[in-house]
Order: C-alpha cells, then sequence, then structure tokens
C-alpha cells in the first residue's frame, strides 16, 4: 500500500459542550475505498465535514500529501481536490443535467470581449461522462429531477471525478436507494477507484461496505475502533463494533442476521 | 464483487426513456403557458375590439407602452424570484425613487442628471439592504420586502410633505430640459423615421393646432427601449452566462449551490439590487414622461410583477423561470387592460380577466414543469 493521500490524527471536535469527536484518526491511500462506518450519532458526519473544510477540528492535525493542511472554508478543500457528494444535495432537481455538472465550474468562452456559458463544451462533456458512467440521457437539456436517486448519486461522482477530485467522499450514497441503483452505485465508487482515486466510503450498512471496501474504520460514540482490512475481518465483526457490541447480538438472534 | 463489477460500457438505448417527438420538444418549455395566452389575449381582442382603434397605431403605442412598463418591473422580479427570493418593496420603491428626483431637482434646484443617479444609487443600496437582512436573518424575503413596503411608502410620504408640504411634485420637465442624462428616460427615439411613415400616410398627423402635419405617434418612447434592452439582457445573462447558471442555482437549492462553491449571497443581494434598479428605471421614466413625482405611485406594482412572472412560467419558490415568459406575462397584463379599455367593457371586470388568465395559466405551467424537471 502506497503513501496515504491525506491522514487525519487524532482529530477531535467539540460542539460547545459536547464532544462530537474524541480523537479520531484515519488515513487513506489512492486507490482504495475506504469506508467509514457506525451508526447514527457515532460521530461519522462531523468526522467528514472536518476533511472536507466545513468544520475545523478543535484538536489534532492534518496531512495532505505529506504537508500539514488547514482548511478555512469548503472551497479551499475543493481546490485542494476533496470533493464531498452528500445524500440529498448532490444535485439541483430543477436545473438540466449540464447545468448542475458544470455548477460552480462553469466553462466559458468570450465573444467580443464577453464571458459567456459555452453550452456546447459542456452540453458535450455531459454526455460523454454520463455514456460512461452508463447512464442514459435524452439530451444533456433533461433535467435532473427526472433521474433516479442512483443515477443523481452517479452524475455528482462522475462531476467530482471530471473536476480531478482526489479524493472523493461519499456521504451515505447508498442509503435510500434500491437494489439495483445500489448495486450501480457501488460498480461507480469500484471504477472510480480503480482510476487511482482515494474513496471514503461512509454508510451504516455492514453489506454494501464489504461489497466495495479496502480499509474499513469503525466510530462508535466519537472514537475510532480502529481500522480493519478486507479479508481480516467479517460483517459479523463489523456490525457489532457499530453497534458497540450486547444489544444487536441480542436482537441479531431474532432477526437472523439480516440487519 | 468489488473486482468484479466490470463498468457498464456503452448502454443499450433503455426502453424506459421515451424518445420525444421534435413537435413536443419545441412545445414543452417554460415559456408555453405564456406563449398560449399571450395568443388567446390578442386573438381575443382582434375579434371584440379590431373596430376600435387599438390596432391603429395610437393604439398599439398605448397598450406597448403600458406592457414596457410591466415588462421592466418584471424582468427584476423575474431573476430574483429564479434567484429563489421576493421583493415586495417593487411598488413602494418605485414612488421613492420618483420622489428624491422630484425633491432634490424640482426643490433643491441640483441639475437632473444628479438627481437621477442619486435616485439609483439610494435605490440600489436599499435593495442591497433588503437582500443583506435577508441573508443574515435567514428570514423569508416575503417579510423583510413586506417591512420595506411599509417603511419605503411612509418615508416617501413624509419626504415630499416634508420638504414641499405637497404628495405630488411637479415642474420637472422644466428642469430637465438641456440634461443631458433626462432624455435617456424622457423622450422618444426614431422620430425621423415615424415622420417619414406619416409624409407617406402610414400613420395619421395632426390636423390643428401647433403640431400640425406632425404625426399623432411621433416615435418610440425610450420607456420601451428600456424594456426591450433589459428583456434581451436578462434573458441573456439568465440563459447564456455564468452568472445566470448561479442564479438557477441558487434558488433551486441554497445549500447545494454552496457546496458546489456558488456564491449564493452575492447573487441574491446581486439580484435584489438589479429589482431596484428596474423599480427606478420605472419610476425615472414615469416622472420624465409626466413631468412630476407622486408619493403614490407605483402602487401595486410589486404584485403587478409578480403575476406577469408567474403568469410567465417561473416557480414562486425559485430556481425554475424564463425572463422571456416574464415578458409575455407583462405583454399579456398590459394588452388586457387597455384592451378592455378600447373594447368598452367595464373596466372593474378588467380584475375579472386577469385573476381567471392568471388561474390558466398557472394550470398550465405547472402541468409543463412536472413533465419538464419530473417533479412530484
Amino acid at each position: 500500500m502506497g503513501e496515504p493521500i491525506i491522514q487525519m490524527r487524532n482529530i477531535e471536535k467539540h460542539f460547545g459542550s459536547v464532544i462530537a469527536l474524541a480523537g479520531v484518526s484515519l488515513d487513506v491511500v489512492a486507490g482504495e475505498c475506504h469506508c467509514l462506518l457506525g451508526d447514527n450519532g457515532a460521530g461519522k458526519s462531523t468526522f467528514i465535514k472536518t476533511m472536507s473544510g466545513v468544520h475545523k477540528p478543535t484538536k489534532g492535525e492534518i496531512f495532505f500529501e505529506g504537508k500539514p493542511l488547514h482548511f478555512n472554508r469548503p472551497r479551499d478543500a475543493i481546490s485542494a481536490g476533496i470533493a464531498t457528494v452528500y445524500q440529498d444535495l448532490a444535485m439541483i432537481p430543477l436545473m438540466s443535467v449540464s447545468r448542475n455538472f458544470f455548477m460552480g465550474n462553469e466553462p466559458l468562452k468570450k465573444i467580443a470581449g464577453i464571458s459567456f456559458f459555452d453550452h456546447e463544451f459542456a452540453n458535450r462533456v455531459t454526455m460523454e461522462e454520463m455514456r460512461k458512467m452508463g447512464i442514459n440521457l435524452r439530451g444533456p437539456d433533461q433535467a435532473v429531477g427526472t433521474l433516479s436517486g442512483g443515477e443523481r448519486q452517479t452524475v455528482a461522482i462522475a462531476r467530482a471525478v471530471h473536476f480531478g477530485a482526489k479524493i472523493l467522499i461519499l456521504d451515505e450514497p447508498t442509503s435510500a436507494l434500491g437494489v439495483r441503483q445500489t448495486a450501480n452505485v457501488l460498480a461507480t465508487v469500484d471504477r472510480v477507484r480503480n482510476e487511482g482515486i482515494a474513496v471514503v466510503f461512509i454508510t451504516h450498512n455492514v453489506r454494501h461496505a464489504m461489497a466495495v471496501g479496502d480499509r474499513y474504520t469503525v466510530l462508535n460514540r466519537g472514537k475510532t475502533l480502529g481500522t480493519a482490512i478486507r479479508d481480516e475481518i467479517t460483517p459479523e465483526e463489523l456490525q457489532d463494533m457499530m453497534a458497540g457490541g450486547q444489544e444487536l447480538a441480542k436482537l441479531e438472534g431474532s432477526l437472523g442476521g439480516t440487519v | 464483487m468489488a473486482n468484479t463489477a466490470e463498468a457498464p460500457g456503452a448502454p443499450p438505448q433503455d426502453e424506459r426513456v421515451k424518445e420525444l417527438s421534435t413537435f413536443r420538444k419545441m412545445m414543452i418549455r417554460p415559456e408555453l403557458g405564456a406563449i398560449a395566452g399571450t395568443i388567446l389575449v390578442f386573438l381575443l381582442f382582434l375579434s371584440i375590439a379590431r373596430d376600435t382603434g387599438m390596432f391603429s397605431p395610437e393604439g398599439i403605442m398605448t397598450w406597448s407602452t403600458v406592457s414596457a412598463q410591466f415588462v421592466i418591473i418584471a424582468v427584476g422580479a423575474c431573476l430574483l424570484m429564479i434567484a429563489g427570493e421576493f421583493d415586495l418593496s417593487v411598488g413602494s420603491m418605485i414612488g421613492f425613487a420618483g420622489i428624491v428626483i422630484a425633491i432634490t431637482s424640482v426643490s433643491w434646484g441640483w441639475p437632473v442628471w444628479m438627481s437621477i443617479i442619486t435616485a439609483f444609487i439610494l435605490a440600489m443600496a436599499i435593495g442591497a439592504l433588503n437582500g443583506y437582512l435577508v441573508i443574515k436573518t435567514g428570514l423569508p424575503s416575503f417579510i423583510v420586502t413586506l417591512a420595506f413596503l411599509y417603511i419605503l411608502r411612509g418615508l416617501t410620504i413624509f419626504g415630499a410633505i416634508f420638504t414641499t408640504q405637497k404628495t405630488i411634485i411637479g415642474g420637472v420637465k422644466d428642469v430637465a430640459q438641456g440634461d443631458w442624462l433626462a432624455p435617456l428616460f424622457g423622450g422618444t427615439v426614431f422620430t425621423g423615421l415615424f415622420q417619414w411613415f406619416a409624409d407617406l400616410g402610414w400613420i395619421d398627423t395632426f390636423s390643428r393646432g401647433s403640431r400640425i402635419g406632425q404625426p399623432i405617434v411621433d416615435g418610440v418612447p425610450m420607456l420601451i427601449i428600456w424594456a426591450i434592452i433589459l428583456l434581451i439582457g436578462g434573458h441573456i445573462l439568465l440563459t447564456r452566462t455564468r452568472f445566470g447558471n448561479w442564479i438557477y442555482a441558487s434558488g433551486g437549492d441554497a445549500q447545494a449551490a454552496r457546496y458546489a462553491g456558488v456564491p449564493v449571497n452575492r447573487v441574491k443581494i446581486t439580484m435584489f439590487m438589479f429589482t431596484a434598479f428596474c423599480a427606478t428605471v420605472f419610476a425615472t421614466c414615469q416622472v420624465m414622461e409626466f413631468g412630476s413625482a407622486a408619493a403614490d405611485r407605483g402602487l401595486l406594482k410589486e404584485f403587478e410583477a409578480i403575476i406577469s412572472v408567474v403568469i410567465g412560467g417561473a416557480l414562486l419558490t425559485g430556481g425554475y423561470g424564463s425572463v422571456v415568459g416574464a415578458a409575455l406575462g407583462a405583454l399579456i397584463f398590459g394588452v388586457v387592460q387597455q384592451g378592455l379599455f378600447f373594447a368598452g367593457v367595464e373596466s372593474s371586470l378588467f380584475r375579472v380577466f386577469l385573476g381567471i388568465i392568471l388561474l390558466l395559466a398557472v394550470i398550465l405551467n405547472t402541468y409543463i414543469r412536472r413533465i419538464i424537471t419530473g417533479e412530484k
């Protein structure tokens, strides 16, 4: 395994008297899919928001490509190559796929000294990227609202990759999706990883994590329970760590291990 | 599975993606409701008011001018609504800007160009304040600008009475004589062309009085020129520029837009300022045309602007709409108002008509929008 592209060391984050993160460490290597697991309230969202520049850590260090790093705004993280795809906020349904794809990164062309949105270029690139991702569009002007949830996640991932993301943070991309759509998104994650991009995959679904993950870090009540490598851990162990042990074990008996 | 999940190649045509016919594609657009409404309204008045002079040169000029007034404020309201905000203070802003011009130029003796520029600066500063308060407090712009509807109207009446003891200030035409900026809002253009039309007999000429021999319609009012400039400029800004994409994004989902790096606050505040700019253009044209300013001018204009925009296919909650649609909505508004007058219909029925058109257009627009955006 190569050098980590980003290292988070003993990250602590306090909100007033609430300790959301109590010393979490994690590193991500290019070309791996690092799954961040945890139940609701475990601190997953706070942690990735620290990684993507939304929150400043109260304590702890972040190294990006070996150098210490301080983000002041999400924009800093984006320009450093850290892209985050949020579950519901990935796309704007009323806007066309092409306008969404280039939102915040609009291509410009100059006509008589005035900069215009280069629709021709945007449409061409969008259609190309969508074809690569296996999404059928009627046209680049089709509204995102007409796409399925899985397709929206895929468009958002394609967008991040197209704009040079080195680290792709996916915030529960599969939690609201059906079986087929989930499979499509997981296949997309796999393809992106194979292109050499570091993927941080947040989920509370162990089966989705096992499907694509190379390494697993489990968060519980703001603390990390360590990082495990694929093949060294079973889904049951991951499940137990997430739930913090006992209670789920009892439940599992009656549910037949389907959680 | 992780290593076996193959990337799907070029997929076969999805059987569930319906091919749309070219005709359907042309029809399904945000402005469809407004286009249909415009055709309907013109057909209606061509049948009931053809012989009343509504479609003579003067008649056309009358409803064009009224429609152009609506277009000017509708363009501002449209872009602001697409950016996700409302401005209910437009009407009060019109009264305010007019009184500022009149007080400074007539009562205080400032050069008219300075008065006009002052009105623009003050109005746009208030627009920026509207936007700043909406962004900072997180309150709905409906409430913030409703407050300014009252604050500005009250200040305008107070200011007029305090300085001149009157709510109507006249004499602007006299002080505007020879001013370099005033003709940009007053006057008419293409007068030579219209004289030529009159010489050819296409336009009637005055047969009596001091203007004998001159055409009854002597040119295109600057008001109409402003409406056309704002319409074309607004349309290009929205559909062909980066800023236009930001306007859609800010109104569509402000948080998602922020995550993508769109400066949402700047976009919204700029649009509040643009709305104030449009209101001031309206006010200045009106003051130059009438030669006076009145503290009660612009009453209810904010709703007329919003109605035009909504007839034009914009979504009240933002993120979707069309400047061309809003302009057509304004045209419908003007033609119906003047057409009923020409047709001799009882003027109170205007509101009935307008309500019905509003309802029909919005029902059609909602249906179209659902097809386009996949909204449920």
